[in-house]
């Protein structure tokens, strides 16, 4: 089992959080097409490599965080400034 | 039980001598022998049959890995007796041999061994297939497992968690050194062995060794920082040094659990895990009598047995050279040493029963009863390929040796899995080890010292120092031994002979791994520990391919059998009950498992309880309800984002019933939230919501809207809920509420008030009603739940109070037409499909679903949830029973209840759109085929659709 590094608590093991999911933005629901919406619901990137994700440390903190991981890997490290 | 005289390194306690049983006679041990050495020094040779042919087998390597005893013990099968200690009346008896060890008949099978080669399961009893439970069967009665008794008693099994800085598998003379540097360096070390005794091959060593051994355990026990288990093998190496070990025998004066399970996070893994020596494939190699070397040294010197009377050496090494004069200081007579280093060899061992001579390469015959090979070593490097290292074969030292420089973050190895040396080499090689360890580790610690959750000495912690030089541990040259010019077993435990390797071979399986599966040798009990090389080897020889071109198969965890007792351990899942769990229990509450809650299904008659709450008045615990708090000057701005009706403006006092959808339209709880106070709301969602909402809402306040002031507090279990309900319910309350006025103007329906019951102030009471009664839900801080009840109970005498649980619940609401979250809707149900059309504001700016949710009206056509009465009132149609046009599925009974107050069947169901207009015919069909008509009701609820009872 990982560790994922909740910037609050610290490493702690991965089963104490939830995974969200890639970040995604939700769009202006005012001028949103199902496109655009259904796009942000159900389409992910998937990428082999380095990918934001958002984790929500519940049975720690209950932060909602960002953070990098490499999916091959499972490496772990704070969003870069570009991402 | 003849014993040698006393061995300096001997582990036996002879002052403390046991009796147990060894195939129903008598047999006598000492304290700290294992069931192997006791049998051994009675003089039992064989002690086991083999897996597939039944040939007689005995001690091969007097350890925990023996194949040839694995035996029962009292009603625990397969228990490794080279391994487990004798305890004072065990029955020990040889598995699956018939009618006797001596006599079995079933070593017929060794003239049938051309069809019980390779592939055999795959090969016979394929066909006809309708015999296939008798070929089972007939086959089961062959397999040499021991027997599992029903009735075994519950032993208990546990588990644990452990954060060790350090954790060092194997407790040798490198492992000990590791434990010791890294503890004297500040780390928590936790040192964990397979065997009984720390020391690994120091405690067979010379006197120097012996000395060195004590040193070092004293070391160990002064240092309170190392913990240390033994007869506990790591069981795998996961991500980020999550290591699992399991403790088979528990310190706790036997009161403890039988085994446990540590789940350990390491900030740094040390693998001393040595090396195991392997047999030597030659014919007649698996007759009692030949032993390993370390077999025999550990019988002499650990267990003062005497292994035989005349002996014959075959040795390729240190360990071969040493057994000799072990055996010669045990009194048995060491014929021959044939030394391979010179080119010996041996090709075949023969006898009946047990070995009575070998035939060497160079054409002699000896006599012996006992041949000791030492041909060399395997590294059981396990936990580093679990850590993604790949080990490679060195030819020169006949090993695979691990890639020590480029091992993952985290992860060390230490002794004889680097390489070989004297005893001071070992030391200096783990000490060192230990050290770059516990640097390891505390840098680990430092790289998160700036969390703002570390205690405060976090930043004062040691800095990690220079990296530690390790010096160069190298494997020692040995020549290539593996399997010999005869053919012979490769496997003990699956009765694998380089025969079936060849075969499988000529077949097509030129790839080990699939040979190994095919052939099934490295796939027993040993699990490839003995068997690894010489497997490759045969292969190798078979494809004419070289050893490293054949590459070692993988290991996998776990890296020694673990019982499942062990693995399932105990389960550390909370249970929740309400504070009038007792009560329910006193007053024949049938419990019903809903989540994680522990609560009341019914009182013994569901639906006299729900007539009574009609009639007079009855009381719930609804205690799981799911509560938040909602403070702040946004919470309006929070509850608009979450439920899609609308919510600026609440005043003091009153309550609202939303509903709240996920971003794709979906209903995703329910329930009604109060204003308290100005800035003050409270929440409620259902009780299987309860987390999941909380979630939901810290999720719109922390990524969505983080600039919105609001702050949620869970206090679902703060409070004690119930709802009191029915015509009687504002009379019963009136005898116990202070300061709440309670009739209908002062107090009327979807308010809130704050008040004092049963003299408990700061209870929160709500006039709402899931039953469709005049109700009263009654949040009381938890401590005083169950006086309150209890009080309720006190006053509703005269008034018929009774209590009901969850099943009159569903019936009252079913009544009323209150649709359940995750029951009348699913993971598909959009808002508007619920009906509640009236309450989707799709004209406000945002709310969660808001778009699909405008898509799903301008679409129209989709099912819809109505309530449904069947024409035959007596037939409560199951529920998810279709509704069908013909052979087409047009909808869905999503519940169903006999009506307590209308004396027949009522239901919700979804259907198309179509065929949602009140009065619509619909076909029910049944589970058992039959088809009944049934009619869509004029409104959702089938009692009071004006809704004059709950305002009353």
């Amino acid at each position: 089992m990982m560790l994922l590094r909740c910037p609050w608590c610290g490493p702690r093991n991965v089963t104490e959080f939830r995974y969200v999911g890639e970040k995604t933005s939700r769009p202006d629901p005012a001028t949103t097409t199902p496109t655009q919406w259904r796009t942000y619901l159900y389409t992910r990137a998937n990428v082999f490599g380095w990918t934001v994700e958002t984790w929500y440390h519940s049975t720690g903190c209950r932060q909602h965080f960002s953070v990098e991981r490499h999916t091959l890997s499972n490496r772990t490290r704070p969003v870069q400034e570009n991402s | 039980m003849s014993r040698l005289a006393r061995q300096s390194g001997e582990v036996i306690d002879r002052s403390q001598p046991l009796s147990f049983s060894w195939n129903g006679k008598p047999c006598t041990a000492y304290a700290g022998d294992t069931i192997a050495s006791a049998l051994a020094a009675a003089g039992v040779r064989v002690m086991s049959r083999s897996f597939k042919y039944h040939r007689p087998r005995g001690i091969l390597t007097a350890s925990f890995l023996d194949p040839g005893c694995v035996l029962q013990v009292d009603d625990e099968p397969n228990v490794r007796a080279g391994h487990r200690l004798v305890t004072g009346g065990i029955q020990v008896s040889s598995q699956n041999t018939w009618p006797s060890l001596k006599y079995d008949l079933k070593a017929i099978n060794q003239l049938a061994g051309r069809f019980l080669s390779a592939g055999f399961y795959y090969k016979t009893f394929i066909k006809p297939q309708r015999l296939w439970p008798a070929y089972e069967r007939v086959l089961q009665r062959f397999v040499n497992a021991g027997e599992i008794s029903p009735g075994t008693s519950a032993e208990g099994y546990d588990k644990r968690y452990a954060h060790p800085d350090v954790l060092v598998a194997g407790g040798g003379p490198a492992g000990l050194a590791a434990a010791i540097a890294a503890a004297e360096d500040g780390a928590q070390v936790l040192l964990v062995e397979e065997e009984h005794q720390l020391g690994g091959h120091l405690r067979w060593g010379s006197q120097d060794d012996l000395d060195l051994l004590a040193e070092l355990r004293d070391r160990v026990a002064q240092l309170d920082t190392i913990e240390v288990m033994t007869d506990a093998t790591v069981l795998g190496r996961y991500d980020d040094n999550w290591i699992s070990v399991v403790q088979r025998s528990v310190p706790g004066n036997g009161l403890g659990p039988k085994e446990r399970l540590v789940k350990a996070r390491a900030k740094a893994l040390v693998v001393a895990a040595g090396l195991i020596e392997r047999p030597y494939v030659f014919q007649g190699s698996d007759l009692p009598g030949v032993m390993l070397s370390t077999a025999v040294r550990r019988l002499v010197n650990l267990y003062a047995v005497r292994p035989g009377t005349r002996a014959v050496v075959l040795t390729a090494n240190a360990e071969g050279d040493a057994v000799v004069g072990d055996l010669r200081r045990a009194g048995v007579d060491v014929v021959h040493v044939e030394d391979a280093r010179r080119g010996g060899d041996v090709l075949r061992a023969s006898g009946r029963g047990q070995v009575r001579q070998v035939d060497l390469a160079n054409g002699k015959t000896v006599q012996c009863d006992l041949f000791v090979t030492a041909t060399g070593w395997t590294a059981p490097t396990s936990l580093l390929n679990m850590a993604g290292d790949q080990p490679t074969y060195d030819p020169t030292a006949a090993r695979f040796v691990p890639n020590v420089n480029a091992l993952s973050d985290g992860v060390f190895a230490t002794g004889g899995l680097c390489g070989d040396g004297t005893a001071e080499q070992l030391v200096e090689h783990g000490s060192a080890t230990g050290r770059a360890a516990a640097r390891e580790a505390r840098a680990f610690t430092l790289a998160f010292a700036d969390v703002p959750t570390r205690p405060d000495d976090a930043r004062t912690l040691p800095q990690p120092g220079d990296p530690v030089d390790v010096p160069a541990l190298e494997p020692a040259r040995h020549r290539e031994m593996f399997v010999s010019q005869t053919h012979g077993f490769v496997d003990f435990s699956e009765d694998v002979t380089t025969k079936d390797i060849k075969q499988a071979v000529a077949e097509g399986y030129d790839s080990v791994e699939l040979a190994k599966r095919y052939t099934t040798a490295t796939m027993g009990t040993v699990q490839g520990k003995l068997e690894l090389m010489n497997t490759i080897a045969a292969h190798a020889r078979a494809t004419g391919k070289s050893i490293a071109d054949t590459g070692t198969t993988t290991w996998r965890p776990p890296y020694a059998p673990v019982s499942l007792g062990a693995l399932a351990g105990r389960i550390f899942e909370p249970v929740r009950h309400s504070p009038m769990q007792e009560w329910h229990d006193r007053h024949n509450g049938q419990p019903m498992v809903a989540g994680a809650w522990i609560r009341p299904d019914h009182y013994g008659d569901a639906q006299a309880e729900a007539r009574n709450v009609r009639e007079n008045v009855g009381v719930i615990d609804v205690t799981p309800i799911g509560k938040l708090d909602l403070r702040g000057p946004d919470v309006p701005k929070l509850l608009e984002q979450l439920y899609v009706n609308k919510w600026q403006r609440l005043d003091v006092g009153r309550v609202r019933y939303g509903v709240m959808c996920a971003d794709d339209g979906v209903v995703l709880d329910d329930g009604v939230t109060g204003r308290l106070a100005e800035d003050h709301y409270l929440m409620s969602t259902t009780s299987s919501g309860a987390g999941g909402v909380w979630e939901w809402v810290e999720n719109w306040l922390q990524t969505e809207h983080p600039e919105w002031r609001v702050h949620v507090t869970p206090v679902t279990t703060t409070y004690a809920s119930m709802n009191v309900a029915g015509p009687k319910s504002r009379q019963l309350l009136e005898r116990l509420v202070d300061g709440v006025d309670l009739s209908t103007d002062a107090f009327p329906y979807m308010h809130v008030r704050t008040g004092t019951v049963a003299g408990v102030p700061d209870c929160v009471l709500w006039r709402i009603g899931f039953t469709g009664e005049l109700s009263y839900e009654l949040h009381v801080p938890a401590g005083y739940g169950l006086h309150v009840w209890e009080q309720l109970f006190a006053h509703g005498k005269d008034l018929g109070i009774r209590p009901f649980g969850m099943e009159a619940q569903r019936v009252l609401r079913l009544e009323k037409g209150h649709f359940i979250v995750g029951q009348d809707t699913d993971g598909l149900t959009k808002a508007f499909t619920a009906g509640i059309d009236w309450a989707i504001k799709l004209d406000k700016p945002d709310f969660a679903g808001l778009p699909e949710l405008r898509w799903q009206a301008a679409a129209g056509e989709y099912p819809m949830l109505v309530a449904v009465q069947t024409e035959e009132p007596s037939v409560v149609p199951t529920e998810a029973s279709q509704l069908v046009d013909g052979n087409r599925i047009v909808g869905r009974i999503t519940s169903s209840r006999m009506s307590p107050t209308l004396n027949r069947s009522v239901c919700l169901a979804q259907v198309e759109s179509r065929l949602a207009e009140p009065g619509t015919r619909l076909t029910v069909l049944l589970p058992d085929g039959n088809r009944i008509p049934a009619r869509v009701h004029t409104h959702h609820a089938h009692v009071d659709p004006e809704g004059e009872r709950q305002r009353a």
